[in-house]
């Protein structure tokens, strides 16, 4: 809220040129009344959505020998959630935490850098008609369309030859780019960043980085909340790219190393620890419920910045 | 609109100016360049070449490799699957996506925050207890399946030949729905108020409003939402590939072309043809997206 | 570090050639060549020499996904204070070869020391990426091993590890299931034919095996039915799955799958365990590591499940490997005596021990007939002394077998085709022909003279 009225006064007569916008639900002179139909057609989708959810809730509560002797959406014979829990955090040393410190740092740096990179480009693009910027959009879009897996090996060898291989720039400096991130922020800058306001502040002799960082970041904070919540998790899930390239465990991030504890199901030797993939599956979700948590904020708030000129 | 008058009376200051774009954009330009450019680089260098996988023996085939990656059948097989795909699920997850962004935005919704959390949270399951989870769920000797079919005495098999295609769907959908929402959801922020005050002043109901005014207002956010769904529909791998350990001989080394080029590379090691299929599926790709994106919106971007 | 330089520069150039112009004419120096021969060998070394490594000290790099890995390296270090060991679990099977392959493709990176299976070790052999240990005589530890698991180790004449454990094939069954259903224990497979039919006639739920197709199994049980469908000489290999051992299994097992009598869900999966414990599995013909796996994972099977010899087609003993691993010494290796004699300690020495602690089956034949280990009663197996049936299992390997070069290749084909018989319930000669078409296809293509 602080920040919302520091905008206005930074921003002075730009606020005024700003087009009135949408309220918050709650003041709206449009508040719809609520809809016991829309609710309840909303509720059945809730439930095919929470279905899976539910196994995997319950199946952490279980022990081993009880997740291959019992069904799947029945509580087991001891609820062993807490033991599950103590179990997969002190496992091998409590290798799990070192994996969720690695996730951790990827996460911020990477998705942090990503969204960085996303909103200043997709501003970019969105408010300068410089020469090259159809190029831009028909490049990225060609080079995302093309499988990454097939490109694995290629990066690989390339990130071999520059060192780069087993250190955590490999993870972190591809996860920077987010190709969805630019065009979110392209399309939504659009909209929500109206052209006048620009002129205006540039009337007031406001450098462009300035305009940007003082007037235009905050109209885009819902987009900008938007886009970083898909890097978060995009990072937080990433897989396949550290899983080719590290190898030492103790770089990992959560999914490779949840997905070697589930790979010990297989072969001679073979030693399953379901009941701590499944626990740690969900104590991976929880962060992430909670980074939705903090940043569902950001998206009322970006709402009521917008709401505070009317 | 009023702005652009203004602009064209400074011309050359103003196309001055415009030359910063490149500023915003050159760094993530840079990193970009890093990870997606030199890798397609390497790799379409590499589609140029055949090497054997294990006597070496580089040699320059030109544009051998694409000749027959376009006359592989086993390509082809894959690629009419993933548009068959496409043609399915993408409507289904959009139309749902839409379709809740819309409630969870209409205000007549009770509890929209829980709604709007929990249609999310399956994007954030992370691939390694899918299988569990799937194996579970389609499972038709201990699994959900199993116990739904003795309930309803229907005999649906997931993973059998069947079905198969549309379980992918249902996890895919599943998965990406609450994502796709939440693109429409805070694009729908975005929409300047004073268009629904003219829409009520108009008499429009809240049908109509959806109509002429929201979904129009949130176009951009649509097209971006259908080019991205294009490129993951052609780009379908994980489900396949998480489900190919439960059902190992129904989803081949080529199920999708994404999967025949990962099982190409990592088992064969046939590295230039790899890079061939993903080159010529990412061609593909990018025709249809482009296409999709002019058609969708010329004034979005 | 030089021959690493250049070649990181080659590579390089051919990238950014690429990018510039993609100009055809200046990428055609470049290229990633095979790694095959970088590392000077030639000089025969002693088994001296491996104790001098050792006692000099150093470090070397071992990735494995062993179980007991990590205790045979403790154990290791504390016996050789000198030396350093960073043991890594780079991934199980699959994950761990993507891994070595990218990391040998790259020319650095590997470890030292790598664990490998059987089937899998011509691939990595072949194209030059291992050290052959008989350069440190340790070709003289042969009579130390079983003749299956030592010709394992071996592609052409080069020796390119010594035998972690070894997996000869036996009939684990389930005694409850077989006593409720009054099924005798079968003898040969068309005993075993009967059997089935009885236990599926009677109870539709439950079957006498589990198999969805997988390769290794195929592999082992063509093996037990005298098949050698693969031979290879340098560059010339020959796949035929045409012949009588290869017929021999098909005729059986086609009778099995035609009528749906065998399970086919997926293996290792939690559906799999859930099934071996209940009952819904009567029996699995597997490699002699099973009981560890039953142990840890199949707690609903205690005191049900009982080993007997794998039946055969004329009731005398006869059995295959199925599974089971090498360590091996790569070629980027900057201090491979040192690794060999880790090699030589993990599977020849005092790294035995750790390893048969946590369950492993021995491929060393003074473990295979010590009374302590053969006669020790097993009370998951109701007190049943397995390791009676399993020794003697290992005795009666059939000899002659080998492995694909690109056997990681084909195990990964073969649900494209031989799986599609087991999908469709249909001839699985016709799935193994078309199996063959694709790895003759393959292997020419990669270089290879096959069936020429």
């Amino acid at each position: 809220m602080t920040v919302i009225q520091e905008g206005t006064v930074t921003a002075g007569n730009v606020v005024s040129a700003r087009r009135t916008r949408k309220v918050a639900a709650g003041i709206s002179p449009l508040r719809p009344r609520k809809s016991r139909l829309l609710t309840g057609l909303m509720l059945l989708y809730l439930v095919y959505t929470l279905v899976p959810l539910v196994w995997l809730v319950i199946s952490a509560t279980k022990t081993q020998s009880d997740l291959l002797s019992t069904s799947g959406l029945q509580f087991g014979h001891d609820f062993a959630l807490f033991s599950n829990i103590k179990e997969t955090l002190t496992y091998r040393n409590g290798i799990f935490l070192r994996w969720l410190g690695n996730t951790l740092l990827y996460v911020v740096v990477g998705a942090g850098g990503a969204t960085l990179l996303a909103t200043v480009a997709g501003y970019g693009l969105a408010k300068y008609r410089f020469p090259g910027r159809r190029v831009v959009f028909a490049v990225v879009l060609g080079a995302i369309a093309i499988p990454n897996t097939a490109l694995a090996v290629p990066t690989f060898l390339m990130f071999s030859d520059m060192g780069l291989t087993n250190t955590v720039w490999a993870i972190i400096v591809p996860s920077l780019v987010s190709p969805f991130g630019l065009y979110l922020m392209w399309v939504y800058a659009e909209q929500a960043v109206p052209q006048e306001l620009l002129e205006a502040a540039r009337i007031d002799g406001a450098g462009e980085f300035r305009i940007f960082w003082t007037v235009s970041l905050r109209l885009l904070a819902p987009g900008i909340v938007t886009v970083l919540l898909f890097a978060v998790v995009s990072t937080w899930n990433n897989y396949f790219l550290p899983l080719i390239m590290l190898s030492k465990p103790n770089l990992y991030p959560l999914t490779v190393g949840l997905t070697q504890w589930s790979n010990q199901a297989q072969g001679a030797g073979a030693d399953p620890i379901y009941n701590l993939v499944i626990t740690g599956s969900l104590l991976t979700i929880v962060p992430l419920v909670v980074v939705f948590f903090l940043l569902q904020r950001f998206w009322q708030s970006g709402l009521s910045a917008g709401s505070v000129k009317q | 609109m009023s702005a652009l008058h203004t602009v064209s009376n400074r011309r050359r200051w103003w196309s001055h100016r415009e030359i910063r774009g490149w500023a915003f954009v050159a760094p993530f330009l840079v990193v970009f360049a890093l990870v997606f450019l030199a890798p397609i680089g390497y790799a379409f260098y590499l589609s140029l070449y055949r090497e054997q996988a294990f006597f070496g023996g580089n040699t320059f085939v030109g544009a051998a490799n694409y000749v027959d990656v376009v006359t592989d059948a086993r390509f082809w097989d894959g690629a009419v699957r993933v548009l068959e795909f496409f043609a399915i699920q993408v409507p289904i997850m959009l139309g749902l996506a839409l379709v809740a962004a819309l409630a969870i935005d209409s205000g007549r919704l009770r509890a929209p925050r829980t709604f709007r959390l929990v249609i999310f949270l399956p994007y954030a399951v992370p691939g390694v207890v899918a299988v569990l989870l799937w194996g579970y769920l389609y499972g038709t000797n201990f699994g959900l399946a199993g116990d739904v079919n003795d309930l309803l005495g229907t005999a649906i098999r997931p993973l059998s030949e069947r079905w198969m295609l549309t379980s992918i769907v249902n996890i895919v959908t599943w998965e990406f729905v609450g994502y796709n929402m939440l693109i429409f959801y805070s694009a729908l922020r975005t929409v300047p108020e004073d268009l629904y005050e003219a829409a009520a002043l108009d008499g429009a109901g809240p049908l109509r409003t959806v109509f002429s005014v929201k979904i129009p207002a949130i176009r951009g956010a649509i097209v971006i939402a259908t080019i991205f769904s294009i490129i993951g529909s052609f780009q379908l791998f994980n489900e396949p590939n998480i489900l190919r350990n439960l059902a190992p001989n129904l989803i081949d080394t080529h199920y999708t072309p994404n999967m025949y080029a990962y099982n190409l590379s990592f088992g064969g090691q046939q590295y230039n043809y790899s890079a061939t299929v993903a080159i010529v599926m990412g061609v593909i790709t990018a025709i249809i997206a482009y296409v999709v994106q002019l058609r969708g919106s010329r004034e979005a971007l | 570090m030089k021959i690493g330089h250049r070649r990181r520069f080659r590579r390089l150039g051919a990238i950014t050639a690429a990018l510039a112009a993609s100009s055809l004419i200046l990428a055609g120096c470049g290229g990633s060549g095979g790694d095959n021969g970088s590392a000077g060998s030639g000089a025969k070394a002693s088994p001296q020499a491996l104790d001098a490594a050792l006692k000099k000290g150093g470090t070397i790099t071992y990735w494995s996904w062993t179980p007991s890995a990590e205790a045979q390296v403790k154990a290791f270090t504390d016996e050789y204070p000198n030396v350093k060991v960073n043991y890594v679990n780079a991934g199980t099977g699959n994950d761990h070869y993507k891994k070595l392959q990218n990391a040998i493709k790259a020319g650095s990176g590997a470890p030292d020391v790598a664990q490998i299976e059987y089937q899998a070790l011509p691939q990595f052999a072949l194209p030059g990426s291992l050290v052959d240990l008989s350069a440190y005589g340790l070709d003289s530890l042969e009579s130390d091993y079983t003749p299956s698991t030592w010709a394992a180790v071996h592609v052409g004449d080069g020796l390119y590890g010594l035998p972690q454990d070894s997996g000869p094939m036996a009939m684990f069954y389930n005694k409850d299931v077989f006593d409720k259903y009054h099924l005798t224990v079968p003898k040969t497979w068309d005993e075993y034919i009967a059997v089935a039919k009885k236990l599926h006639q009677a109870d539709p739920t439950k079957f006498i095996t589990d198999d969805p197709g997988d390769p290794g199994f195929a592999t082992s049980m063509i093996w037990q039915a005298g098949g050698k469908p693969f031979t290879t000489d340098g560059k010339k290999v020959t796949i035929n799955f045409q012949d009588d051992g290869s017929k021999k299994w098909t005729s059986v097992w086609n009778q099995l799958v035609g009528d749906g009598s065998i399970g086919q869900i997926a293996g290792w999966t939690d559906e799999w365990y859930k099934a071996l414990g209940d009952g819904t599995i009567a029996t699995m013909n597997i490699g002699a590591w099973m009981p560890g796996v039953f142990e840890s994972s199949v707690p609903g099977g205690a005191g049900k499940w009982r080993v007997a010899p794998m039946p055969t087609y004329d009731g005398q003993p006869a059995t295959a490997e199925n599974g089971g691993s090498t360590e091996s010494v790569l070629k980027q290796s900057k201090n491979p005596a040192l690794a060999a004699a880790f090699v030589r300690w993990l599977n020849n020495g005092n790294g035995i021990k750790p390893f048969l602690e946590k369950g492993g089956f021995p491929a060393t034949v003074k473990d295979l007939n010590d009374p302590s280990f053969v006669n020790k009663p097993d009370p998951y197996f109701g007190g049943q002394p397995v390791n009676q049936v399993l020794t003697a299992a290992a005795k009666s390997v059939v000899p002659g077998w080998s492995y694909l070069p690109y056997e990681l290749y084909a195990n990964n084909i073969f649900g494209d085709t031989v799986g599609k018989s087991y999908l469709a319930k249909s001839d699985l000669n016709a799935g193994l022909e078309s199996w063959q078409n694709a790895l003759v296809k393959y292997g020419n293509e990669q270089g290879f003279e096959v069936n020429k």
